[in-house]
């Protein structure tokens, strides 16, 4: 028996383990879903209106939008908010005792949170294809290119993910992470097209990978004609294979070494430490 | 891979530095395969940073270290999988199943069966072993303090360690709870030939469990042996008492039982209510560590340990 083979085995076992207990917990299903179903809702009441000459209803152009900020702010956040908090308790550190724990541990937390953004984007699918309709799946080439890209999406924000996990230290700090996330989802294009904000805005929002993984939502999700909504009329395929490629493999590169340094410094002390600060905040 | 001369652990002259804090200044002491080695000291005295140098979890700034023949910053997984620790309070996995988790972790260590490293330990042995039997479909979040405890100690215990490293095993424990933890340890040390090394701050328990106490203060090795030795060395009177027609007596002596043979030589039966008294291991603590603090000590009492060497 090879003990990395193993620990990949091992580490497949903890993601399954895991996301079982997300999915059968009050909390944690609330926390998934909550967000998803508030904007499912409030996309069903505006259902009937249309955007502008398009003939198309807002929420059917804004739900490829929504399941594309959904693997991006989860594929982001979730893995960040997992370290963060197992650096805090002690699982991390679990980890660094037995043999291979780490490579099991990440393999652990990759599958559980890649699987948690699956089963969302799973459900608002379903679920939205049933109230508000639209978007619809145009044989095998547009299922391919929906795994295309939540994969690229995934792989765009996973590897980010983490990083900012090793680097952020406890739950206030991932608290205040949203804010400047949230804002990003507001400038990304999800519920109205980019062009309708100023130049600079999009400039920005198109440095991130949301507004990216939102636009290949719609390019596969909605019919040919309403690319005239989008910047230039396009898709911008090469764009967006190089936003979200960029992302991905800068990500790849960097998050094994910044994993690898924080793994190096956790030790019992620097936990204690990390609790004696949390005490002292709680009072 | 073992240790052919049984020394399981070497430290010479560790030192560990902060900034510009020293916080170990040349600690040594070695063990013996299947030694108890327990590690007494002031909070702040430097324990748990020696415990987390010889784990592998922290760089040493110098000395010379050796973890089963091997440097721990050089220690391989293989090597992990030979030592077992741990840590102080730990509040992980609070979502998983004592079962699970065990059953988890465990698959981790089967990789390195055989090639001169024993089989690690079926959950269920482990539970059994560590009395979690009533719990071990238990969500660990539900768990007492002391229970949780005694799931970090099965831990550790999960690759079936030659070696295992515990900071305050025990607190949080019931005396029961203690009792059962003193007879396990008793059991790794005598049938599994496990090397200890842990931290307390329950003299008792050092005294119980200790085949050597090493008492840490100021980042130093004040004294190194075992309880018995370390008592005849700084406090060499015993106190004897008894009663002789209704009337007590005490006095102190360095030979207790000539003594006594003598009193009884002398009195016969008429001798009533006798006790001989040493002094404990937690006088002997209290009056090396105030010692140590006055300063009036610069070398270590070192008793095994020389004879060891």
């Amino acid at each position: 028996m090879n003990p990395t083979v193993t620990a990949f085995r091992v580490g497949l076992a903890r993601g399954r383990i895991e996301l079982r207990q997300l999915f059968t917990a009050a909390p944690d299903l609330i926390g998934q879903f909550l967000t998803p179903a508030i904007a499912l809702a409030v996309l069903y009441l505006i259902r009937d209106r249309d955007y502008a000459d398009t003939g198309m209803s807002i929420a059917e152009l804004a739900l490829p939008g929504l399941i594309g900020s959904i693997v991006a702010f989860n594929g982001l956040f979730a893995i960040t908010n997992v370290l963060v908090l197992d650096r805090e308790d002690g699982t991390l550190l679990r980890a660094k005792t037995v043999p291979k724990g780490m490579i099991s541990y990440f393999v652990g937390k990759i599958v559980a949170s890649a699987g948690s953004v699956c089963a969302q984007v799973v459900v608002v699918l379903a679920v939205g294809a049933v109230i508000i309709g639209g978007s619809a799946f145009d044989g095998p080439g547009a299922w391919a290119g929906f795994a295309g890209i939540m994969l690229l999406g995934l792989l765009a924000t996973l590897p980010a993910g983490a990083i900012l996990g090793g680097v952020l230290e406890g739950p206030r700090a991932t608290f205040l992470l949203t804010v400047p996330l949230m804002g990003l989802v507001a400038i990304s294009g999800i519920f109205y097209p980019l062009t309708a904000l100023p130049g600079w805005l999009q400039g920005v929002a198109q440095a991130f990978p949301i507004y990216w993984t939102g636009l290949g939502m719609r390019s596969v999700l909605l019919p040919p004609e309403a690319v005239s909504v989008e910047i230039g009329g396009s898709w911008r395929y090469p764009e967006m294979v190089g936003v979200l490629g960029g992302w991905a493999s800068a990500g790849l590169v960097i998050a094994p070494i910044v994993l690898a340094r924080m793994a190096r410094h956790e030790s019992g002390s620097s936990m204690a430490t990390r609790r004696d600060k949390a005490m002292q905040r709680a009072f | 891979m073992r240790s052919t001369d049984g020394v399981v652990l070497d430290v010479e002259d560790l030192r560990m530095r902060y900034d510009t804090a020293d916080v170990l200044h040349g600690v040594g002491f070695r063990a013996k395969r299947g030694e108890v080695l327990v590690m007494l000291g002031p909070n702040g005295a430097g324990k748990t940073t020696t415990l987390e140098i010889l784990e592998g979890f922290r760089k040493r700034s110098e000395g010379r270290v050796g973890v089963l023949g091997v440097d721990p910053e050089q220690g391989d997984e293989r090597w992990r999988a030979r030592i077992g620790v741990v840590l102080q309070s730990w509040r992980d996995h609070a979502r998983w199943r004592v079962r699970e988790l065990l059953g988890h972790l465990g698959a981790l260590y089967l990789p390195y069966r055989g090639e001169g490293i024993r089989p690690p330990w079926g959950s269920d042995e482990l539970i059994d072993l560590v009395g979690l039997a009533d719990q071990g479909d238990a969500r660990i979040a539900t768990l007492s303090g002391g229970q949780r405890r005694r799931l970090d100690v099965a831990i550790g215990l999960l690759g079936r360690p030659e070696l295992l490293f515990m900071d305050e095993p025990t607190a949080g424990f019931d005396p029961a709870a203690r009792r059962d933890f003193h007879d396990l340890v008793h059991r790794l040390a005598d049938l599994e030939e496990t090397t200890v090394l842990m931290t307390t701050h329950d003299l008792d328990e050092a005294e119980k469990l200790a085949d050597r106490i090493l008492i840490l203060a100021g980042g130093r090795i004040i004294a190194d042996g075992s309880a018995a030795e370390l008592t005849r060395a700084v406090a060499g009177e015993a106190e004897v008492r008894w009663s002789l027609d209704d009337r007590h007596f005490v006095h102190t002596t360095s030979e207790s039982m000539k003594f006594v043979h003598e009193l009884f030589g002398q009195h016969g039966a008429e001798v009533r209510e006798l006790e001989v008294r040493r002094a404990s291991l937690e006088e002997v603590y209290m009056t090396l560590v105030r010692r140590h603090e006055s300063g009036e000590i610069d070398g270590a009492v070192r008793t095994l340990a020389e004879v060891g060497r």
